[in-house]
C-alpha cells in the first residue's frame, strides 16, 4: 500500500509540476490541480496508512492505537477548502487575462 | 474567570473581521458608509495594539487566548508577546496611513476595496497572533487570498498580468507550506509550536533528517513570502504594478515572512535545541545577503520610481534575514528597529511616489539612454481624475521634503531612525565580542549594508533630480491635503523613533531578549489552562 500511494503521490506532483512550468494558463491552472490533490494526499499520509482505522473515538475507555489519527484528516479538509476556493480565485483572475490581453500566454503576450 | 482584558488577544483578529463581514453587505453605492466603517475600525485596531503593546510591556509579558477553551496543546492557542504585539501595532499604524490616503480617489478604484482591506488586516494580525503552525497557514491564505484581490485593485492589464504571476507563485509556496506543516506533525506530533520546541529535542535520530526536510520545505514557504533572492522576482511585478495604497500595505507582506523566520528559527532550532540546534543558519546568511546584493544593483538598475520601491522592499527582507542568521539577541532587537523603521518608510514612499509621479513629465524616469532602447511600449497605468477639491497650497515643498526624508531613511544616513537602526545591528558585532575576532559574516554584512545605502542614495537623488528639477506648467498640479497628510504622518513616526530611540530600543531589546531565550515562551504556552465559568469549580 506504501508503495502504490507514494507512487501516486510522486506522479501526481510531476505531472502537476510540469504542467505548471507550460506557456499556457489553462495548462497552469492543471498543474495546481495536480499539485494540490499530491499535496492533499501527502498529507493525509502524514498520519500513517491504515486500514479498517476508524479517527472519531466514540469510547473514552478504548484503546487509542486502535484508531488512526484524526488531527491530519482535519488538515486535509482545511486544505481542500482553501486549495479549492484558491484555485476558484486563480480561475477568475485567469479570465480576466485573457479578457484583457487577449491570449493565454502567462506572460499576456505571444512569443 | 476571563476578564475584558483578557479578551483583548483575539480582538485584532476579530474586529476586521466582523468590519469587513459587514461591509460585504453593503452595496458599492455606499461607499460614504463603508469607508466610515473602515476607518473606524482600523482607528479602533490602533487604540487594540497600542493596548496590547502596553500589555505586553507591562503586565503580561506572554498573554495566551485558548481558542474555543480547548486545552493546550491541543487546540489552537493566540499568543501576544512583546514582538507579536508589536507587529500587530505596526499593521494597525501602516493601515491607517494607507487608507487614509485611499479616501483620496483610490477606494473608489474599484469593488470591495474596503472589505478586503480589512481581511487583509485580520489575516496579518492572525498570522502575528497565533502560536499554531497550521493555524499559521490558515491565516496565511487569508491575507493572500485579500491580497490577490487588492493586487488586482484598479485593473488593467498589467496589474492582472502581475497578479497572475503572484497568486500563481504564492498558490506553490502554499503548497510547500503544507507539506512542512505535515511532515512536522508526521515526524513530532504536533502543530503547536511552543510544544514542537519542547519536542524537538528529544526527537530520535532517524526522525532527524525527516524533521529537518519538512523545516527546510516549510522555510522555502516564508522565504518566498519574504522574498529571498532567488525566491523573490514575484515581488518587482506585483509591488510596482499595485496601486498606491495597496503596495503601501504590501511593505509589511513580506514582513511576515521576515518575522516568521526572526521568531521560529531561535525557538525551534535555538540552543535547547540539541542536534538541530542552527540549522539551515549559514543558508539563510548566504540567501540575505544575496538579496541585499541582488535588490542594492537592482536600486540602482530600476527604470521608474515603482520598481526603485520594490527593490528596497527586497534590501529591507535581505537585511532582516542576515541579521535573523546572526541570531543574536543583541542583533536582533536592532533588525526589530529596522523592521519597524524600514516598514514605515518604504510604505510612505509607495505612497509618495505617487504624488511624485504626478507632477513630473511622463516617462522623466526612464534613463536617457535606456529609454531609447526599451521605447514606452508599457501602457501607463489608468489615469483616473485626480479629484476636485482644495489643492494643498504648497504640494511641491511638502512633497519634495518627504521624498528627501525617505531618500535619508532608505539610505540610512544620520540622523533619522534608518540610521539608528543600522547602527543598532552593527554595533553588537564589532563592540560587544569580548575580545573574539571578529567574524567574516559581520564584515559582509557591514559591508553590503553601507553599499546598499550608498546604492539607494545615488538612487533616491537621480529619482529626485529628474523629478523635481525640471520645469513645468504652473498649477498643474492637484495634491490634496488628504494624501500628503498620511506620507508626512508615517515619517513623522519615524522621526519619533529616531528622537525615542532609547525608550524603543529598549522595547526591542527585550521582545529580542524573549526571542532568544524561549523558555518563558514555552512555559506560558503550555501552562495555559481552559477558563472556567464563575459557577464552576476545580476538580
Amino acid at each position: 500500500m506504501e508503495l502504490i500511494v507514494a507512487t501516486a503521490i510522486g506522479v501526481l506532483t510531476a505531472s502537476g509540476v510540469w504542467l505548471l512550468l507550460r506557456p499556457r494558463t489553462f495548462q497552469v491552472i492543471i498543474g495546481l490541480s495536480l499539485v494540490s490533490y499530491a499535496v492533499n494526499l501527502f498529507i493525509f499520509s502524514m498520519g500513517r496508512l491504515r486500514t479498517a482505522a476508524v479517527p472519531v473515538v466514540n469510547n473514552p475507555a478504548a484503546d487509542p492505537a486502535s484508531y488512526a489519527d484524526p488531527v491530519p484528516q482535519a488538515l486535509v479538509l482545511t486544505a481542500i477548502v482553501i486549495g479549492f476556493a484558491m484555485t476558484a480565485l486563480f480561475l477568475v483572475v485567469l479570465l480576466a487575462a485573457r479578457g484583457l490581453t487577449g491570449t493565454d500566454h502567462v506572460d499576456g503576450r505571444e512569443r | 474567570m476571563m476578564t475584558a482584558l483578557d479578551h483583548l488577544i483575539i480582538l485584532p483578529i476579530l474586529l476586521p473581521l466582523v468590519a469587513g463581514a459587514a461591509m460585504l453587505l453593503l452595496d458599492d453605492r455606499h461607499r460614504p458608509v463603508k469607508a466610515a466603517i473602515n476607518v473606524a475600525a482600523t482607528l479602533l485596531l490602533v487604540v487594540v495594539a497600542i493596548a496590547l503593546v502596553v500589555a505586553a510591556d507591562a503586565g503580561t509579558p506572554v498573554a495566551t487566548y485558548p481558542l474555543g477553551n480547548w486545552p493546550v496543546p491541543f487546540a489552537i492557542v493566540l499568543v501576544a508577546d512583546r514582538v507579536a504585539a508589536l507587529m500587530v501595532l505596526l499593521t494597525a499604524v501602516l493601515a491607517a496611513g494607507a487608507l487614509t490616503y485611499a479616501l483620496a480617489r483610490w477606494h473608489a478604484a474599484g469593488p470591495s476595496f474596503h472589505s478586503l482591506f480589512q481581511l487583509l488586516l485580520m489575516g496579518l494580525n492572525g498570522a502575528f497572533l497565533t502560536g499554531d503552525l497550521f493555524n499559521l497557514f490558515v491565516f496565511f491564505e487569508v491575507l493572500l487570498a485579500a491580497s490577490y484581490g487588492l493586487a488586482l485593485h484598479g485593473s488593467g492589464s498589467i496589474r492582472v498580468r502581475a497578479g497572475l504571476h503572484y497568486i500563481a507563485v504564492n498558490l506553490v509556496a502554499s503548497f510547500f507550506f503544507l507539506v512542512g506543516v505535515s511532515l512536522i506533525y508526521g515526524v513530532a506530533g504536533t502543530l503547536n509550536i511552543a510544544d514542537l520546541a519542547q519536542r524537538i529535542p528529544l526527537i530520535p535520530a532517524a526522525d532527524r533528517g525527516l524533521l529537518e526536510a519538512g523545516a527546510a520545505v516549510l522555510a522555502v514557504a516564508f522565504l518566498i513570502k519574504a522574498a529571498m533572492w532567488p525566491l523573490g522576482f514575484w515581488l518587482l511585478a506585483t509591488y510596482s504594478a499595485a496601486s498606491a495604497p495597496v503596495a503601501a500595505m504590501f511593505a509589511i507582506m513580506t514582513k511576515v515572512g521576515a518575522y516568521i523566520v526572526l521568531r521560529l528559527a531561535p525557538l525551534l532550532f535555538g540552543a535547547a535545541a540539541g542536534p538541530s540546534a542552527g540549522f539551515g543558519q549559514s543558508w539563510l546568511m548566504v540567501g540575505g545577503m544575496a538579496t541585499i546584493a541582488f535588490g542594492a544593483i537592482g536600486v540602482l538598475a530600476a527604470q521608474s520610481a515603482p520598481r526603485l520601491a520594490a527593490y528596497s522592499v527586497l534590501v529591507s527582507s535581505g537585511t532582516l534575514l542576515t541579521a535573523a542568521a546572526i541570531g543574536d539577541a543583541a542583533v536582533t532587537a536592532g533588525a526589530l528597529f529596522y523592521l519597524v523603521s524600514s516598514t514605515l518608510t518604504i510604505g510612505a514612499f509607495f505612497l509618495l511616489i505617487e504624488l511624485v509621479e504626478r507632477m513630473r513629465v511622463a516617462g522623466a524616469d526612464l534613463i536617457a539612454v535606456t529609454r531609447e532602447a526599451y521605447g514606452e511600449d508599457e501602457e501607463a497605468l489608468d489615469e483616473a481624475d485626480f479629484g476636485s477639491g482644495v489643492s494643498f497650497p504648497a504640494p511641491l515643498a511638502a512633497v519634495g521634503i518627504s521624498f528627501a526624508v525617505c531618500g535619508l531613511l532608505l539610505a540610512g544616513l544620520p540622523p533619522l531612525s534608518g540610521f539608528v537602526a543600522k547602527f543598532a545591528m552593527l554595533s553588537p558585532l564589532f563592540l560587544g565580542t569580548d575580545g573574539d575576532p571578529i567574524g567574516r559574516a559581520s564584515w559582509w554584512f557591514l559591508v553590503l549594508l553601507i553599499l546598499s545605502g550608498l546604492s539607494a542614495l545615488v538612487a533616491m537623488t537621480r529619482s529626485g533630480i529628474d523629478a523635481f528639477w525640471v520645469s513645468r506648467e504652473e498649477g498643474a498640479v492637484a495634491i490634496r491635503m488628504i494624501e500628503i497628510a498620511p506620507v508626512v504622518a508615517l515619517l513623522a513616526l519615524c522621526m519619533v523613533m529616531t528622537v525615542l530611540a532609547g525608550p524603543t530600543m529598549r522595547y526591542m531589546e527585550s521582545a529580542a531578549g524573549a526571542l532568544h531565550a524561549p523558555g518563558q515562551y514555552v512555559a506560558s504556552v503550555l501552562a495555559t489552562a481552559p477558563v472556567r465559568r464563575s459557577g464552576e469549580s476545580t476538580p
